[in-house]
């Protein structure tokens, strides 16, 4: 997760999360989001639901930001031995 | 003894300026939520511990904060840190502004005038101004962009749109000025809990005599040569409002240019900028024992947000307006070119009055008297995005 993120979380880089199949952008959202209730509204807008422009998700050398949200993750990241990356974008003064 | 707090909000954080009543040696507290636009902190007038800051970034959107203990610790309402998850759906919502579409508020709720003159949907982007009641602690009102002024019963856990503002008709009419569409000033008559007056850029000032359900322009006199019809009922730049407490009626404004005056709550307005060297400013404030002390900082032109010829001058009228000195002890005289924005300048409430503002050049100024001179309290600060003070008894 990103550095303010983490602030606001309370939390290191790095989250582990147990999320009932499917495992989907979505259902690792929702779960970090309950976890960490600070964080709604951080990554994906209150109303729209969708993710905030300067923010990606990658996984496995993949950008999977344009992916459907309840498109299933790919098997490394679901079984927990790759991490799901959320990435700020590198930009701003 | 008395002290002062100064809050202020940066580019990168946010700044706690303590110092007594002497205003001399000041501490320093800070940056709090570092590397975030903090656009506004503001203490509630009836629990000087409690504050609250709008934190904002392009990244992740919109925090608001509160703290409970005048600045020591900070919390997004209702959801403390470290407190373990609770069962049910995620808290969570203090960041959540939801317009109100609904019928029965709302008439066409729907769009705005765009820069190019098309209409455009209303999208929330951040929270400019965070006004607390005069009463209740828990009560705070926000005014974000685009335009719109929402309110929060519980100490801003949930909020909700004060509707009838965008819904009186003229919404399809404003426009974003340079900065977004925003609602920058909130205004609360301690006279009258009925009444509030607000001011957006670029549609102008509003009032509501009855607690926020329906409002009415107050822009007659506002003369704004860019828009089509420069007397037109909304549409106009006001870039800041103030007001001294202890005449509510009596509204000082700067618009993008001119300065205005108006004597009857707004009803009409008349122009004061007199012997000013530009009238073109972004803030505006009164004195807070003699309401018509009032001050400005000239910006050089609507194309050049600096201050003129190289010099740092705040100007000072005491006759309410069109006579104007310059206060320019302790303030750089050459090569200085920062601007002072909409809600960096503060009163306390000390005598003498103490005036403060903070520059994109990250300097706060502080004056013990009145403006007769100046000290900076910090010279390196981010970019400063606003000011305010408490004076702590």
């Amino acid at each position: 997760m990103p550095q303010h993120l983490r602030a606001l979380a309370h939390t290191g880089s790095e989250v582990s999360l147990d999320v009932a199949p499917p495992v989907t952008l979505r259902a690792v959202v929702d779960a970090l989001e309950a976890r960490y209730p600070m964080l709604r509204g951080t990554i994906r807008d209150h109303v729209t639901g969708q993710r905030r422009p300067f923010l990606r998700f990658f996984a496995c050398e993949e950008d999977l930001s344009h992916e459907p949200p309840d498109a299933p993750l790919p098997e490394a990241v679901s079984s927990g031995s790759e991490p799901l990356l959320i990435i700020g974008a590198i930009a701003g003064g | 003894m008395s002290n002062v707090r100064v809050l202020v909000g940066t580019r990168k954080g946010a700044f706690i300026l303590t110092a007594d009543g002497k205003r001399e040696k000041w501490d320093v507290s800070g940056p709090h939520f570092a590397g975030w636009e903090m656009y506004h902190v503001k203490g509630s007038p009836v629990d000087p511990n409690r504050l609250y800051a709008s934190q904002s970034s392009g990244w992740f959107g919109q925090l608001i904060q509160r703290s409970d203990d005048g600045g020591k610790t900070w919390h997004q309402p209702g959801t403390p840190p470290g407190e373990p998850p609770a069962a049910g759906p995620p808290k969570g919502v203090s960041n959540k502004f939801v317009y109100d579409v609904s019928v029965g508020t709302g008439k066409p709720l729907t769009t705005h005038q765009f820069y190019d003159g098309t209409q455009h949907p209303w999208e929330f982007k951040r929270v400019w101004h965070l006004e607390p009641s005069l009463t209740d602690p828990d009560m705070v009102y926000a005014g974000v962009e685009d335009a719109a002024l929402f309110r929060s019963t519980d100490g801003g856990e949930n909020w909700k749109e004060l509707s009838g503002l965008r819904g009186h008709g003229t919404g399809p009419k404003w426009q974003p000025g340079a900065g977004g569409m925003c609602l920058h000033t909130i205004i609360l008559d301690p006279s009258n809990p009925d009444r509030i007056f607000i001011a957006i850029s670029a549609a102008g000032a509003f009032r509501t005599d009855d607690g926020g359900k329906t409002w009415q322009p107050i822009n007659r006199g506002l003369y704004s040569k860019y828009i089509p019809n420069p007397t037109a009922e909304v549409g106009h730049c006001v870039h800041h409002v103030a007001m001294n407490p202890s005449r509510p009626g009596v509204l000082f404004m700067q618009k993008h240019w001119d300065v205005m005056r108006s004597d009857n709550a707004g009803d009409s307005w008349q122009k004061i900028s007199g012997n000013l060297p530009t009238d073109f400013g972004f803030v505006i404030d009164v004195h807070a024992h003699e309401p018509e002390t009032i001050y400005v900082v000239p910006i050089k032109s609507d194309s050049e947000h600096f201050v003129p010829d190289g010099k740092l001058r705040v100007f000072r009228s005491r006759t309410g307006g069109n006579e104007w000195e310059p206060l320019t002890k302790g303030l750089p005289q050459s090569n200085c070119y920062v601007n002072v924005l909409r809600d960096a300048m503060a009163v306390d409430s000390l005598d003498k009055c103490g005036v403060y503002f903070g520059t994109s050049g990250g300097q706060v100024y502080a004056s013990a008297d009145a403006g007769d001179s100046w000290n900076p309290i910090v010279r390196d600060l981010p970019a400063v995005l606003s000011v305010e003070v408490q004076t702590l008894t």
